[in-house]
């Protein structure tokens, strides 16, 4: 990671590959990716850095939730309730790209998007 | 620094159960559709505004009919074009829930055109989207009110033209010229400035709502990638270049901040007081009914035909209401064209000591004839036996069949000798009451009064019927 203050996790499943949040990305962050999803699509897919969290693509977005923008994601510290052990973790990013993060209290990896319970300490 | 996460929002479902089929995660909206850019504005201001839990959406036929899929919400499906007399209902009686109706220009400005001019009109307190893509999209992409002169859609494929069509209707211009509507804004969802002016009309549109100012309308230029056959990314191109030309953007009207917020108390009848609304409730008519004569053939079939301004339903009318008072069965079914006077109107009229099946007369006992057309018409649905009274001041041929009774009466010549021609129905209203036995004189005189209010119609009513009258017991020795 560099400069990046925000990150956005887009959800595969979701996306229906419209593009609109590509040509909408002021930092060019966005790309089609080359996969299909299961529905066919070409997803949206994050270069993996220089996300400021604008907000831009979540609402060019059509639908409700296939984009999640985590605003001032480098300065915040992210909580989790980790269901494994049962405590609460923090996560760190492992695939920046596909949006998928690790839980430091059990190892396991997780899909961002999935999760709704995150909150973030200053 | 505040950290904040631009999601989904909980006003909408995390798995939309009520979609069919395997796909619970993704709308039904074809990609890069405007709908789905304007639903997650209003779910993030459902949301933030805390109101999602007392919202009813509204939702109107076209793409966005299966808004109920997706929010997490209070929904109503109205018929085609009528979701702002639904939401009016709604919210009349659930003044505190927060009522949006989300429309299609298909379905706002075309078959739903007179609802929303009324509904605006009385200045309901809802929040109406209209979803402005200048096409039918769902059926097709067919031509819409809004559609462009020159754009192509099915039902216009050398282009829509002024000629023929007509040109495209600009609703927020219309609805803002009311009296009523406390906001008119329209907005287009092409970029990410205008997405954020779009955003800013969505939340106002509902704060309005929930300070009970009245009517606010948002007309929001939207996307239809699939019905204008284009990419999603040209189609937000195609409204900034062509689209947003001839249907400007700004804000119309804005008097919510003049505004004093809406009483919007329930105001409803008590039950006691609605058989009185109804007019249900009348002075009665004692009446002794153990004296009352009543004649054998009681169970009569009474057509009674003529030119509408005769009084034909009138007579029918006066018929139900005696037979009422001499507690019999009764029915009166009108029938007549468009005209106030002019015309012709026939009523069907039943009286019997035994419930009624239909109200429909089709073999009458008595047919009243007031004109020639209706005694030609109906001359051979008397039953045999049964008896024709018509006007023979103002038919000129007399009925040909010799198995029923034939009783001309110049019922118009007598009216008119007593001073007005319009009381001719009363004459005949005589003439039955003298003639038959069904009806008795005396409750019929006690019942005109109840009939006519004022004084100086009354008297020359009750002239005309006791010479009816008269005449009947003639005809009956």
């Amino acid at each position: 990671m560099t400069n990046a203050r925000g990150f956005v996790a887009i959800n595969v499943e979701e996306c229906k590959g419209c593009k609109l949040c590509v040509t909408a990305c002021p930092v060019d962050v966005l790309h089609l990716a080359e996969s299909f999803n299961t529905h066919g699509y070409s997803p949206a897919e994050y270069e993996g850095d220089g996300c400021t969290g604008c907000g831009v693509c979540y609402y060019a977005c059509p639908e409700p939730g296939a984009v999640t923008v985590y605003k001032n994601w480098a300065e915040a510290q992210v909580a989790y309730i980790c269901q494994n052990k049962k405590v609460i973790s923090s996560l760190s990013l492992v695939d920046p790209i596909k949006g998928i993060a690790k839980c430091e209290a059990c190892g396991e990896q997780v899909i961002l998007s999935n999760i709704s319970n995150l909150s973030f300490a200053e | 620094m505040s950290v904040k996460i631009l999601g989904k929002s909980d006003s909408f479902y995390d798995v939309y159960e009520r979609r069919p089929g395997t796909n619970k995660k993704q709308t039904h909206y074809c990609p890069g559709c405007g709908h789905g850019i304007l639903h997650k504005l209003i779910g993030e201001a459902l949301n933030d505004y805390q109101v999602a839990e007392k919202t009813v959406f509204v939702s109107p036929v076209g793409c966005s009919v299966f808004a109920y899929y997706y929010f997490n919400a209070g929904n109503f499906q109205a018929a085609h074009g009528r979701a702002p007399a639904v939401a009016t209902g709604i919210k009349r009686s659930l003044p505190e829930s927060i009522v949006i109706s989300y429309q299609g220009d298909g379905d706002l400005a075309a078959i739903g055109g007179n609802e929303i001019l009324h509904a605006a009109n009385r200045g309901e307190a809802l929040t109406v989207f209209f979803v402005n893509n200048a096409i039918y999209g769902m059926t097709g992409g067919q031509m819409a009110p809004t559609t462009l002169i020159g754009q192509k859609t099915t039902t216009t494929p050398y282009g829509r033209t002024v000629a023929n069509e007509g040109f495209p209707i600009k609703m927020a211009e219309i609805i803002a010229s009311l009296e009523s509507p406390v906001y008119v804004e329209r907005v287009m969802l092409a970029d990410t400035r205008s997405i954020n002016a779009a955003r800013k009309a969505v939340r106002k549109g509902i704060k309005n709502q929930i300070e009970k100012k009245g009517f606010s309308f948002i007309e929001v230029l939207s996307t239809c990638p699939t019905g204008w056959k284009m990419t999603a990314p040209q189609a937000e191109e195609w409204i900034k270049s062509t689209l947003v030309k001839n249907f400007p953007l700004g804000v119309y009207k804005d008097i919510a901040e003049q505004v004093e917020p809406l009483n919007l108390a329930k105001n409803l009848a008590s039950l006691e007081r609605v058989p009185r609304f109804l007019g249900l409730v009348q002075d009665r008519l004692e009446l002794d009914t153990s004296k009352m004569k009543l004649g054998e053939e009681i169970d009569q079939e009474i057509k009674i035909a003529g030119f509408g301004g005769q009084g034909v339903l009138s007579l029918g009318v006066w018929l139900s209401e005696i037979g009422m008072r001499e507690d019999l069965k009764v029915s009166w079914i009108p029938s007549y064209g468009p005209e106030m006077r002019g015309g012709t109107a026939n009523c069907h009229v039943k009286l019997s000591r035994s419930n009624i099946g239909s109200p429909l007369v089709t073999q009458p006992t008595i047919l009243i004839a007031m004109n020639r057309p209706s005694l030609e018409k109906f001359e051979d649905d008397v039953i045999e036996g049964g008896a024709i009274i018509w006007d023979n001041s103002l038919i000129d041929v007399a009925p040909k069949r010799s198995d029923i009774r034939n009783i001309p009466i110049p019922s118009t010549q007598i009216a008119k000798e007593l001073g007005n021609t319009k009381i001719s129905n009363v004459v005949v209203l005589g003439v039955l009451a003298g003639f038959t036995d069904f009806l008795d004189p005396d409750v019929v005189q006690r019942v005109l009064p109840i009939i006519f209010k004022k004084k100086h119609l009354l008297e020359i009513n009750l002239k005309a019927f006791q010479k009816g009258l008269e005449l009947g017991r003639d005809l009956k020795n």
